[in-house]
């Protein structure tokens, strides 16, 4: 079976690196489905998950963000913080999300900060589906 | 001449000193080493965006994104990036100095530029002297992660975007090896200086090209500011070990200067007791 090289690269160094039959991540035009030999091709990505499947087994990498590279037979995810599902810690997951929401009810008349508590309740609940597997 | 007792507090003083300053500089010297190891495993990332946004600059020839066009300047921001403490010699004085010779080369007065300080010793001086300091990032800690600094960052980046300063400067040092650091003013924003893309690798931009640098470039300028203070802190703990290796050096010379006082003086005093006994004795006889 043919296969590509997945990299996810995050500014606190690498987070996965493994060969992989298909990708499948959540662009902001979509969901993108890569298989092995796609054209080269650059899209941001959506705060999501990242599925990379393999011979029998499928891994999910939350990503927040950034943008996936697509060159020859490889496939580079870089994202300011992605995390494989294995080492969410899910108490502080469930933790931002609590104190997103509290954010989010208390009324704020700064637009600035109620995007940024958006996007915090966004990753959280990411985290929290990535690790309890709703996806 | 100073007391025997005088001197052998001095010594002693000097000496607790010393084992401080020692110790300083161990803990310094590991810090670094990490410092240093935290900034190599950045370095793919880096390379990565860089790489990635040279391609798409490239690639969309009429690249007209704000954040890649040079606009008259009438006002400017300056990222200034040193530590919270002080004990690393000239550290922090090198790296305000830099900034202050950039804005006096360009002309700016007080009025011109505003201030985005990394560092307590930066955002003191500069609140102290009447500049304007937009925001500043204090007690960071030693081996920072991206999260740390995005708020900053974002809000200069942000700041940049909506026009209220034309140019951004990024100000700190970097860091060579253990004993040397040079001392840096990079332009951030506009991005005007993108190394041309290594591979001939012609892309698809899913949706648009134009869309992606709107996600892309803030994450670039952003990740510039988060290497830098990798960078910044690696020198800052060597600039640390450094000074407190001197520090050290400069107490045992003054140890040894101080116990060659000491003798002599205790040498004295012996001398005069014998002479006094001597004295004593030939006037019984």
């Amino acid at each position: 079976m043919k296969t590509t090289v997945v990299n996810i690269v995050t500014p606190d160094g690498p987070v996965y690196d493994s060969e992989v039959s298909m990708v499948s991540v959540r662009t902001t035009g979509g969901e993108m489905g890569i298989l092995p030999g796609h054209i080269p091709t650059v899209a941001p990505l959506e705060v999501g998950v990242v599925r990379l499947k393999k011979d029998k087994t499928t891994d999910f990498v939350a990503v927040s963000g950034g943008f996936v590279e697509i060159r020859g037979d490889k496939v580079s995810i870089l994202s300011p913080s992605a995390e494989p599902a294995d080492s969410i810690d899910l108490a502080r997951a469930k933790e931002a999300l609590q104190r997103a929401e509290k954010r989010l009810a208390a009324k704020q008349d700064k637009n600035t900060d109620f995007k940024r508590a958006e996007a915090a309740l966004k990753r959280a609940m990411n985290r929290i589906n990535v690790k309890e597997g709703n996806i | 001449m100073a007391t025997l007792r005088e001197v052998k507090q001095r010594i002693n003083s000097t000496k607790s000193t010393s084992k401080i300053t020692s110790a300083m500089h161990l803990v310094s010297s590991s810090k670094m080493s990490r410092a240093e190891r935290n900034a190599k495993k950045y370095v793919p990332y880096m390379a990565k965006i860089q790489e990635v946004v040279a391609a798409i600059a490239q690639g969309t020839s009429n690249a007209s994104h704000p954040m890649l066009v040079e606009r008259p300047v009438k006002k400017s921001a300056y990222l200034i990036i040193a530590s919270d403490r002080g004990l690393a010699g000239a550290y922090n004085t090198n790296v305000i100095r830099t900034a202050l010779n950039g804005m006096e080369k360009r002309g700016q007065k007080k009025e011109d530029v505003v201030i985005f300080a990394i560092g307590r010793t930066v955002a003191d001086f500069f609140k102290k002297t009447g500049y304007t300091v937009v925001d500043a990032e204090i007690g960071l800690p030693d081996q920072p992660a991206f999260a740390d600094i995005k708020a900053i960052a974002r809000k200069a980046v942000g700041m940049f975007t909506d026009g209220t300063y034309d140019e951004i400067y990024m100000c700190y040092s970097h860091f060579v090896s253990a004993i040397s650091s040079e001392l840096v003013e990079k332009k951030l924003l506009p991005i005007t200086d993108i190394a041309p893309a290594t591979s001939t690798a012609s892309y698809e931009f899913e949706p648009s090209g134009d869309e992606i640098l709107e996600v892309l470039l803030p994450q670039y300028a952003e990740s510039l500011v988060y290497g830098a203070l990798l960078d910044a802190k690696a020198s800052e703990h060597a600039a640390r070990m450094t000074a407190m290796k001197n520090a050290t050096d400069n107490a045992k010379e003054l140890i040894d200067d101080l116990t060659v006082l000491y003798n002599r003086a205790r040498q004295a005093a012996i001398t005069q007791e014998i002479t006094e006994i001597v004295g004593g004795a030939a006037a019984l006889e």
